[in-house]
Order: C-alpha cells, then structure tokens, then sequence
C-alpha cells in the first residue's frame, strides 16, 4: 500500500492553505473557459505559461491541473445550453444534453453531467494512484531507444489512427516535427531552419503556437463564419435536481463512462473524444428506451460526460509517468513542467515525490471544488454566455497577446502568433487536426534526442531499436497503428454511425 | 466523402500540397547547410531528412487527395473579417515596435477584433480597450513584476 502512503503524504501537502487557493484558482478559471465558448483549457494553460514562470512550481501545476478538470466539466455547460460545445470533448453532450435543456429538463442534465464528472473523476484519479507508481517501476527500466519508441506509438496514434483521415493527422503532426527542428542542434550547435534570423535560434516557443493556433486561428474562423451561424442560449427551466429516476438511469453509464474513459485516456490513444463516442453508443443499446435517444435521454449524458472526465485524468497517467503528451492540454501541461526544468518520468516520482503527489492529491480536492461549484452554482456560470460575443473574442485576443509581449516583445515573435493565427484558420477551415501540431512541436526534439542519445551507446548501429524487446514492440504496435486505419476503413464508418 | 471520384480537382487543396512540397524541399534545402556531426551516431542533418521525407510523403498524399476530390467542402466566408484581426494584429506590431506602448496597442487590437465580430460603436469598443490594457498593465507591472513594453502612457502610471 506504498501508493496510497504517498497519497496521504501528498494530501498533507495539497491541503496547505496556498495550494488550496492555487487549486480553487484553477478550477474557476478551468469552469469558466470550459463554458466561455472559443476557448478551452490547453489555451488557458498556454496563456498562463508566460505568466506563472516566476511563481512556485507545486502551485502553478496544482492549478493547471485544476484548470484541465474545470475546462472538462464547463465544457458540458455550453454543451447543454446552447449546443456548441465549449471544447471537442464535450460534442456528443450535446446531442442529448441540449434536447433535454429544450425539453425543460436542463436542470436534471446539468446535474447528471456534473455528479458523472464528479464520480468520473474521482473514479479515475484513483486510477492515477494505483496505476502510476506501477508503470514508473516499468519505466525506470527503459533506454533511449524504449523511449524513442514510446513517441513513435503517440506520434501515430495521436494524429493518424483516431482522426477522420489519417493523412490529414499526419500532416498536421510533420508539421510540428517541421517547426521543432527549428533552431540550434543542442548536440552540435548548428542552427537549422533559422534563416539567419537570431529570434528563431531557440526555437519555437510553445506557447506562441499554442496561442496561435488555439486563440488567434479560432478567432478567425469564427469572425469569419460569423454570418452562418446562430446560437440560442437555454434557460434553465425547472429543477436543478435529479428525480429517484434519473439517478437510477444514470449511475451505471457513469460507471461504464469511466470504464471507456480512463483506459483509452491512459493507453498513449490521445483525445477524449473517442471514448465519448464509445460511450454514447453503448448507452443507446444498452437502453430501455433506446427511443429516447436523440430526443433527451439522460443516459446520454451521462455517459459521455464521465468518460471525458475519466480520459482527462487518464492523459494524466503516461504524462506524469512517462513524460508523454496525448492531448492538447497534456502537451501544455508538458510545457509547464518544463519551464521549471522539471522532466516527468521516473525520476520526477524519486527526485520530487512532494511535488508529484501533491498535485495527484490535489486532483481529488479539484475535483470535489468542480462539484460545488458547478451544481449550485451552475446559473453563475451560464451569466458568463451572456458576454457579447464580439467582446469576448476582443478579449481573448488582448490576453492572447499579453503573454508573447509579455516573454518575448519582438516583432517576430509577434508576427510568428499572427502567422500561427493564420495557419490555425486554414486548418479549421481545411479540416486538418491541431493537436497533432502541438504535440509534434514538443514531442519532436524530444524523440530526436532520444534517438541519437541510443544510437550514441551503440555506437551507431541502428539495430538497438529491435533488439530491445519493449522498443521493438512498441514500434511493431506503431506500424500497426499506423498501417490500421488504411487497411481497414471502419473507424470512419463508426463515426459516421453517430450522427 | 466517400464517392470522390465524382468531384472536380480542388484547387485550394492542390495549393496546400505544393506549399507541403514546399517546406519539405527547404528543410532539405536548409540540411545541406549543416557540416558538423559527432564522430558517433547521427547529427543533426538525420532528423532533417526524415522530416523533410515525411512531408514531401504528405505533400503527394495531399496532392492525390485534391485531385479526387478528397478535401471537404468549405462554407463561404467573410474575408473582411480575417482582414480587420489581422489589421488590428498589424497595427498592435508597429505600435509596439515603434515605442507607442502596450495599452494604445491593446486597444486598438481589442477595437479592431470586435468590428470584425459585426461591432459598429468603434469609439466605444477603443475606450474599452484602453481601460482593458491600463488594468492587464498595471497587473503585470506592480503585482507580477512582469515588464510590458512602455510608451509615453505607461511611463505615467
């Protein structure tokens, strides 16, 4: 019971008055981005990034974490209410959630989806404990060469095998290898792909990407296509609570929810939305009215609803445990350990055991903030809709500016956002992943590195990547999931069974 | 997009492919560049090439998507829109480079991006803008100490 030692160990340090409010912070930021649509929590971390390098370490991450749980129960809010989703993960809430809102029965679906995130989270925070010192004993083991192989299994599955069309993923991601080559080799100092310009010697920041794709390219898009849309805000009409007969219909989706959520969140499978979809539709057979479904059925809600939560927690296990970044927010989450110069891995849970464990711990008092929050006081944060959609995105453009002026006040570096503005727009318009960008530009170098670090021991003979039982499976599992969605088309014709 | 054959070559899509094609043939441009390589292993020049490789891959695959018209169909747009943001991000560049401070540049980027949202009261959305910047500045410099370039206003506080 070593890991639940090291829970209570970190309980004591979640539960000191600072990191309580750096927690309390995260969490009504994480709620209110995850409502506000047009923004979600990878952005939110982006933005704070800049800001946060000068505060204690433990509390930046302890409220980051709570930002990635708060965005993923917002989410379920505008979902519900005005049917567009505040972040992807929350799409099919949406399909039930906003009949139901229609239906009158708003209240109930806002419950459903909080109480399931609730017991979601909490369900697959536990998850985190258990499962996490386990795979850091697997993973003390491995060499360079195991770990270039473990980012070749993301690389692939993060921008080919779960996406509509691969090609598309996979551009996005070489995109991102393309712009993390940029700057000077650390091994031999030569620049790559700076055209002279001193700016780029250090290479992208992360964050001014993120930023721009995430902040800029989405405001585009939605300026751009404002005239096509229209979007109508539910009111909450009668009962915020759930009758004897929506907690029967709902606490075993919430269990199958997290059952769906937190495997394929922990498998490097990247993004929440799959086991969203899974869940919805096991939902819908297993119902006793399947006639209900696409006219409010509060299964569907509360299925999915725990599955993003499960999956969001999920992330959290090969990025603490690994270093490895399967979604969008994870991959900031990533940048912000290391802009403390601290590497998740083994070695993070046997060099900073109080920081690793605080913030597990603080994941669960996270969470129990989220439920608060959320269930009385969901009509606060429906107000937050009512801004002026033209303010809003004014707004989010200020800050999204702040934090590039703010680290690097250049003219490149500024037009480099703009830049990633643009090509976010494009994207959205062409149908192209983001994420795979974002996690090619931090996973790249660090793949690179890794690469050369194992053909360095072997003195150049590339055959170690095979003779290293766990590399060589892991790029075996790589090829398959990349050859997969090819040979056989069927994940889009699951997707497209959805609609 | 399963009966493709049927659609016309997509031109914004074949534009994609040769500007993929593109970058590939840069980065492998920009390789040559690069002498120095440790007496063991690989240099710098390897991660190059795959890169360069991968997405000359992509930029044929996107290509033969094009063709056949693999891209989905895009909605109109309003091009006035994507050219008041990206005016506004212009206009809060020069402010900057040229001395006039974070918070005129804030506000006029804050202004500029609501007219695009379909507002009309610029004077209005200018003044909020102003008071918008002045609080981020004031944030950033007394209670972070983080410093935001300063012109002649913030020089006052």
């Amino acid at each position: 019971m070593e890991a639940l030692d090291s829970l209570l160990h970190g309980l004591t340090i979640a539960c000191q008055p600072i990191n309580l409010l750096y927690a309390l912070i995260g969490v009504l930021l994480g709620t209110a981005v995850g409502v506000l649509p047009g923004i979600g929590p990878a952005l939110t971390v982006a933005l704070l990034l800049p800001i946060t390098f000068k505060l204690d370490p433990a509390g930046s991450l302890i409220m980051f974490a709570g930002i990635y749980y708060g965005g993923m129960y917002g989410g379920s809010t505008t979902s519900i209410l005005i049917n567009t989703p505040g972040e992807s993960a929350s799409m099919v809430t949406a399909l039930e959630g906003n009949k139901m809102a229609k239906a009158g029965r708003g209240g109930p679906a806002l419950a459903t989806a909080a109480i399931g995130s609730f017991v979601a989270g909490t369900l697959a925070t536990l998850g985190i404990v258990f499962l996490a010192p386990w795979l850091v004993n697997v993973a003390v083991n491995f060499g360079p060469e195991d770990y270039f192989a473990l980012m070749c299994v993301a690389f692939v599955t993060v921008s080919a095998t779960f996406g509509d069309s691969p090609i598309r993923g996979l551009t996005s991601l070489m995109i991102g290898l393309a712009l993390g080559l940029v700057g000077i080799d650390k091994l031999t100092g030569q620049a790559r792909l700076s055209f002279g310009v001193p700016d780029l010697l250090d290479g992208i920041e992360v964050t001014t990407l993120a930023v721009g794709l995430f902040a800029v390219g989405e405001a585009l898009y939605v300026a751009s296509r404002r005239h096509l849309v229209e979007e109508k805000l539910e009111p909450v009409r009668g009962s915020l609570w759930m009758t004897a007969a929506d907690w029967k219909r709902s606490w075993k989706p919430w269990i199958r929810g997290t059952l769906f959520g937190f495997p394929i969140g922990a498998l490097p499978a990247g993004g929440a939305e799959i086991p969203t979809f899974l869940s919805y539709s096991t939902e819908r057979r297993l119902a006793k009215h399947p006639e209900e479904f696409g006219k409010g059925a509060i299964e569907g809600v509360a299925g999915p609803e725990a599955a993003n939560n499960a999956s969001a927690a999920g992330t959290l296990v090969p990025l603490l445990t690994l270093g490895l970044p399967t979604s969008a927010t994870a991959a900031m989450l990533l940048a912000g350990f290391q802009q403390y110069g601290l590497n998740p891995g083994p070695l993070l849970f046997a060099e900073k055991p109080d920081l690793v464990w605080g913030l597990i711990a603080s994941l669960f008092i996270a969470n129990g903030m989220l439920l608060v929050l959320n269930l009385p006081l969901v009509g606060l944060w429906v107000r937050l809709l009512a801004i002026p959609t033209p303010w809003l995105y004014a707004g989010i453009l200020v800050f999204a500016t702040m934090g590039t002026i703010a680290a690097k006040p250049s003219v490149v570096e500024l037009s480099m956002l703009a830049g990633f503005g643009v090509m976010g727009f494009l994207m959205r318009r062409f149908d192209y992943p983001v994420a795979p960008v974002v996690v090619g530009l931090i996973l790249g170098p660090v793949a690179e590195s890794q690469l050369r670090r194992a053909l360095q021991i072997s003195l150049g003979d590339p055959m170690v990547l095979l003779q290293s039982p766990m590399s060589a499976t892991l790029l075996g599992i790589a090829l398959l999931a990349l050859i997969a969605p090819f040979a056989l088309k069927g994940m889009s014709r699951f997707k497209a069974s959805e609609d | 997009m399963s009966t493709t054959e049927t659609r016309k070559p997509d031109r914004a899509g074949i534009a994609i492919a040769v500007f993929l094609l593109a970058v590939a043939a840069v980065i492998a441009w920009d390789s040559t560049t690069l002498q120095l390589a440790p007496t063991y292993g690989l240099g710098p020049k390897m991660m190059a090439y795959v890169v360069a490789a991968g997405m000359a891959v992509i930029g044929i695959a996107n290509l033969i998507m094009a063709w056949q018209g693999g891209f989905p169909e895009r909605e109109s747009y309003d091009p006035k829109a994507i050219a008041l943001i990206l005016g506004g991000f212009a206009a809060l560049i020069a402010i900057i480079a040229f001395g006039g401070g974070f918070i005129p540049a804030t506000a006029v980027l804050f202004a500029a991006t609501a007219a695009a949202f379909g507002r009309k009261a610029v004077h209005i959305d200018l003044g909020i803008g102003l008071v918008l910047g002045i609080v981020v500045y004031l944030l950033f410099d007394k209670v972070l100490t983080l410093s935001l370039p300063a012109g002649p206003l913030e020089r006052l506080m």
